[in-house]
């Protein structure tokens, strides 16, 4: 069999399992109500203009009370003002733009990297993957968040260099996950027969290995966003996340924390954005899991 | 010494009056108080402690040679009895009063003092306070680890410090009442090491009883102190780790006294609203100033045009208001409950039309692009957010950098990186209260190098010169002329305009019903945020 | 049995030095100067240097790594730069409240997370599965800091039956144990329904409900009993978590635990403090893991291989 062939072979299963996938997906409401939130959240962070007459970064001079409070929810400022006079829902749909631009590259270099590392460690195993592994296993021991507000105080944030924070911490996980199941298929008997037929390694990799780790990959793509978005929130609500004024939901919270009995508002709206944004990114991910394993959609 | 009580009296006057109330001797003493606070306590050691919350505990717990008439900005003998200044300004003896006890029982003698000011200047104890004792004769060569003691400081008799000067320093005798120049007793300090400041032992009003890490410190009345009648309050319980929110509900509901972080910014409105509260607030200034400085070093801020456009381009009555009304404009460096400060100077008028026609002037009628750096810690991040609108109108982009406390005064201590920064949250309060105290670091020459405050970059030499002659007019009889000087020499800093100073914070404390005492101790300038030494207790009398 | 947990103790030896390396290196990456923040803005230049001098920072990296791990291995932290009290201390000082509300958050968890799968397991595909799946899930994409302050405002400040923040009685405990009980309890949640439904699959105990045992008594004795290791294993994990991440809820609520002190001394840049929390919560954290993969092969007898 030649590459090409067998590489159709590989993309034909994928493509065989993308139909049970989107036959899962259709039955299962949850996923579908996350997708469809996926695409609004996405929707309106691209056309935000249309969607808000304000600029997010107007400061009002009628969005703060005589002396200094802000609005609550009214008929110009729909969701009221935060503490400088700005349009909440304005901030919140361009806050959108921020969560899922660091949620999906954040996400997206911690996959390469995890995956990247995963796969050559379970491949090579020997003294790399050993390294490698002994690696993980110290970034384990490491306090996550602790890494992360040490990594944003060196770095000082901006957006790209928060989404790199959140990738050098998120990568260890999807290392391990990749990494196990790399060193289980290349030990298995049908590779050990196709190493031993003469094929070469990266044939081996791209061809027999790596079509099998797709679905993995594809859940922790989409569940990753998930935890991003959170500790990008995280990140932001204390202080050490996207600079001022790019509008950040968890910035959000964290300007307005103080004000929060009296204008619970500024907290829960931003939180309840965030949570939309992570929940949907859960189900769909929960759902693509459950649709690419067999094992568990017999059961479900 | 009579001169000098004359003069302030005259200048002070209605501060003076206050004091005279508050030391009224028909208060029972007894009853006790609870304050609160969000940070924990670091030290109380007076060598080290520099914060927030320790300042005023450690004037209640140690005493220096000189001290302030309760609620005003007084300088009074404390453990000196009495002092003379030679006429050169160069020689000061203090006669020690005969009959004061450390807590530890032992009598007070001129050895202490002596080594307490050592203590602080040795580069041993890290003590931050070292630089305020430069003028004393010896200090450059303790300071450097040469020397083991000041040779300025000597004892001629017992019960007698005299101290001598390199240079005439006018500010000598509040350096003599700052924290860092409490007497310790060296035998507690050695017994315990570097954890003296969590064992203090002082000569002070109340003895430190109990220390709950992370919890509490309880204060007890010191029976031996040798000022009759004072302190009133048996106990003072510190306890930390409160919530500013949480401390006044609990303030409300009776179960603290004090708020030691203040009304809480977010409450504030709601709080001065309520005409229940009306007796329990008291305002008061803090010898604060909020600025934002222009490094002259960094291009575009070399051009004097440049700074007086940004200086009429912020709106600070708006800034002002974000902060709920807690603090005024400012219009120059020093705040106005300072000596010194000029009443009749306007500063720059908020007038972007003429911002922007001086931006055009000096060749940037399309504005250009900087940065802002400020501390991440609210309300800095919302105030440097107001000046970057204020800014951008008049076509001036700046993009913000908040960054934690430590990593902006780093960027300020390098010639060429922060080319804004908003001073909020860096927690600029004067040490004490003279003039000269908002100079040195922050505006003269000495403090524009690498890893220095001065973070315009600012160097007048003919401004270094005026101050160094006025802080060595230190005959009390030409405090006057002094004043004037430091008056004169910020306006001229203002004409070259390295700063936007934006606001003077107001002081709101919040005290409990239960609690007495004229209004002026519980906006001591001094102690913050009350004296504790003369609060009573309603309900001991 | 007994020599991989011995070849492990060796492992975490070496991690935590390890840690202590990047730890040690990333703080001084901090553009900041931690004796610039100790000596104030009066000191001269000269005092600077002789503070550096005094802490030993005048040195160059390897060296003040090398005398940090041969104090570390006399147990020696050293002292808070802004505090000067020892390392060792400030940790046993707060500690306590870390683990307390640890120990109330893995309770609440549990409180939460076990019920919750039982009975989605239980009900599998219908009506109570779907809505505890998909609450759980609500659960775990909440911000701990969101949830916190709503906790907050509904229960401390509008019903006012909780204290609003701050560290003494078990009321102190409830609200912030309860914000890391809700969003962990929904791993546990589908965690258990998982590993239920695995088991209530078995033939044992199709005979087990074949014999007529009552169907309460078939989950909670045979279900329960293999269901129980995954949630030692969650528990073990969640130690390592706590340890330090929760930062967010401790400031939300005033809590005076490690992280919080981690958090300030990060500020700060109070190398001493920062490096013996890292230290600490790392140790944790490999407990807690080592719990988990002791654990693991008896759950997945796959794992047992390695």
């Amino acid at each position: 069999m030649g590459i090409q062939e067998e590489l159709n072979t590989a993309n034909f299963k994928v493509f065989k399992k993308m139909g049970y996938v989107v036959k899962y997906f259709l039955k299962n409401k949850l996923a579908l109500a996350g997708l469809a939130s996926i695409l609004i959240f996405s929707l309106s962070a691209l056309i935000a203009p249309v969607i808000t007459p304000f600029e997010p970064d107007t400061q009002f001079f009628e969005g703060l009370s005589l002396e200094g409070a802000p609005l609550p929810p009214n008929s110009k400022f729909w969701l009221g003002t935060d503490l400088l006079g700005r349009d909440l829902f304005t901030r919140l749909v361009y806050g959108a733009r921020t969560s899922l631009i660091i949620g999906i590259a954040a996400n997206g270099i911690a996959l390469f990297i995890g995956a990247f590392l995963g796969i050559v460690a379970g491949y090579a195993r020997g003294w790399v993957g050993t390294v490698i592994m002994r690696f993980t296993d110290l970034m384990m021991a490491f306090p996550a968040l602790l890494l992360a507000i040490a990594l944003a105080a060196i770095f000082q944030p901006s957006l790209w260099i928060v989404a790199l924070v959140i990738a050098c911490v998120n990568w260890v996980q999807i290392a391990r996950v990749i990494y196990s199941q790399t060193m289980a298929l290349a030990t298995s008997e049908y590779i050990e027969a196709v190493r031993s037929i003469g094929a070469s390694w990266p044939r081996i990799l791209f061809v027999h290995i790596l079509p099998h780790l797709w679905p993995t990959i594809l859940v922790w793509g989409t569940l990753g966003i998930a935890t991003t978005v959170l500790l990008e929130a995280t990140l932001s609500f204390l202080g050490v996340g996207v600079r001022p004024p790019t509008p950040s939901w968890g910035g959000i919270i964290y300007e307005s924390q103080s004000y929060f009995l009296d204008a619970p508002w500024l907290v829960f709206f931003p939180g309840l954005a965030i949570m939309a944004l992570s929940l949907s990114f859960n189900l769909v991910g929960d759902a693509l899991r459950d649709a690419l394993d067999p094992m568990k959609r017999g059961r479900n | 010494m009579k001169k000098l009580r004359l003069l302030t009296l005259v200048l002070f006057s209605f501060l003076f009056l206050a004091a005279g109330v508050c030391l009224a001797t028909d208060i029972k003493q007894g009853g006790k108080m609870v304050v609160t606070y969000k940070d924990d306590i670091s030290t109380l050691d007076p060598a080290i402690g520099y914060d927030w919350q320790n300042w005023s505990m450690i004037k209640s717990l140690f005493n220096c040679l000189m001290d302030y008439e309760p609620g005003t900005y007084d300088l009074t003998p404390d453990l000196a009895e009495s002092f003379e200044i030679s006429s050169d300004g160069l020689f000061y003896t203090f006669k020690l009063r005969q009959n004061v006890k450390f807590h530890n029982g032992r009598l007070l003698t001129g050895q202490d003092i002596k080594y307490s000011i050592e203590r602080a200047v040795n580069p041993k104890t890290q003590s931050p306070g070292q630089g305020f004792f430069a003028s004393i004769k010896g200090f450059d060569e303790m300071a450097s680890g040469k020397a083991t003691e000041l040779s300025g400081i000597t004892l001629p008799s017992p019960g007698i410090v005299k101290v001598e000067l390199s240079r005439p320093d006018a500010t000598f005798l509040h350096v003599m009442a700052i924290n860092f120049a409490s007497a310790v007793p060296k035998e507690e300090v050695e017994k315990y090491g570097e954890d003296f400041g969590k064992h203090p032992v002082g000569t002070g009003a109340f003895k430190m009883t109990e220390w709950a890490l992370g919890r509490s410190v309880t204060f007890e009345r010191n029976r031996d102190y040798y000022m009759k009648g004072v302190p009133k309050l048996d106990t003072i319980i510190f306890e930390v780790g409160q919530e500013p929110t949480v401390a006044l509900l609990r303030l409300q509901r009776g179960e603290v006294d004090v708020l030691g972080d203040g009304i809480p910014p977010a409450r504030f409105l709601k709080v001065k609203n309520d005409p229940a509260n009306k007796n329990l607030i008291i305002q008061g200034d803090q010898l604060h100033t909020g600025y934002l400085t222009m490094n002259v070093k960094m291009k575009p801020f070399d051009n004097l045009d440049v700074r007086k456009a940004v200086n009429m381009a912020i709106n600070k009555e708006r800034i002002c208001k974000i902060i709920n009304n807690r603090a005024e404009p400012a219009t120059q460096p020093l705040p106005p409950g300072m000596p010194g400060y000029d009443k009749n100077y306007k500063g720059y008028p908020f007038d972007p039309v003429k911002a922007k026609a001086l931006l055009k002037k000096a060749g940037f009628a399309d504005g250009f692009t900087t940065e802002l750096f400020a501390n991440n810690t609210d309300p800095n991040p919302r105030i440097s957010q107001a000046i970057q609108q204020d800014l951008a109108a008049i076509g001036i982009k700046a993009e913000i950098k908040t960054l934690a406390q430590s990593t902006v005064i780093a960027a300020g201590g390098e010639p060429d990186q922060a080319p804004m920064i908003w001073s909020g949250g860096m927690a600029w309060i004067a040490d004490f209260p003279d003039p000269s105290n908002f100079y040195g670091p922050i505006l003269g020459g000495g403090g524009a190098v690498k890893g220095g405050w001065n973070w315009a970059w600012y160097i007048n030499d003919e401004l270094d010169k005026r101050a160094m002659e006025a802080d060595s007019m230190s005959d009390p009889s030409k405090l006057s002329e002094r004043l004037e000087m430091w008056r004169s020499i910020y306006i001229s800093v203002m004409e070259d305009a390295p700063w936007v100073p934006i606001f003077n914070e107001l002081r709101f404390t919040m005290r409990a019903e239960r609690l007495g005492g004229p209004d002026a101790i519980f906006v001591d300038p001094v102690h913050i945020p009350v004296n504790y030494e003369h609060v009573y207790a309603k309900d001991a009398q | 049995m007994l020599s991989i947990i011995l070849k492990r103790l060796g492992q975490s030896v070496l991690i935590l030095l390890g840690v202590t390396l990047i730890t040690f290196s990333l703080s001084f990456m901090m553009p900041a100067d931690p004796v610039r923040m100790i000596a104030g803005r009066s000191a001269t230049k000269a005092t600077v240097e002789s503070i550096r001098k005094e802490l030993g920072l005048d040195k160059p990296l390897p060296v003040q790594y090398i005398k940090y791990v041969t104090r570390l291995a006399h147990l020696d932290l050293g002292r808070s730069y802004k505090q000067k009290t020892q390392v060792t201390e400030l940790i046993k000082s707060r500690l306590p409240a870390t683990l307390l509300l640890m120990a109330g958050a893995i309770f609440f968890e549990i409180l939460i997370g076990i019920p919750a799968g039982i009975l989605a397991a239980t009900q599998r595909g219908k009506f109570w599965d779907n809505w505890i799946m998909a609450i759980s899930f609500a659960g775990v994409s909440m911000p701990q800091f969101v949830l916190g302050l709503l906790l907050l405002y509904l229960f401390a400040y509008v019903f006012g039956w909780f204290p609003l923040g701050g560290y003494g009685t078990w009321k102190h405990l409830f609200l912030p144990a309860l914000t890391l009980g809700i969003s962990g309890g929904g791993w546990y949640s589908r965690m258990v329904r998982s590993s239920m439904v695995d088991v209530l699959c078995q033939d044992y105990i199709r005979t087990a409900r074949a014999k007529g045992l009552s169907e309460l008594k078939t989950v909670l004795v045979h279900g329960l009993r293999n269901g129980i290791l995954p949630i030692i294993a969650m528990i073990g994990l969640d130690v390592g978590i706590f340890m330090a991440g929760a930062v967010v809820v401790e400031s939300v609520f005033g809590w005076p635990g490690i992280g919080q002190m981690a958090w300030q001394a990060i500020q700060m840049v109070d190398i001493p403090v920062i490096m013996g929390v890292t230290l600490v919560a790392a140790i944790g954290i490999i407990i807690g893991n080592l719990l988990a993969d002791i654990v693991m092969p008896f759950v997945d007898p796959k794992m047992r291989v390695e």
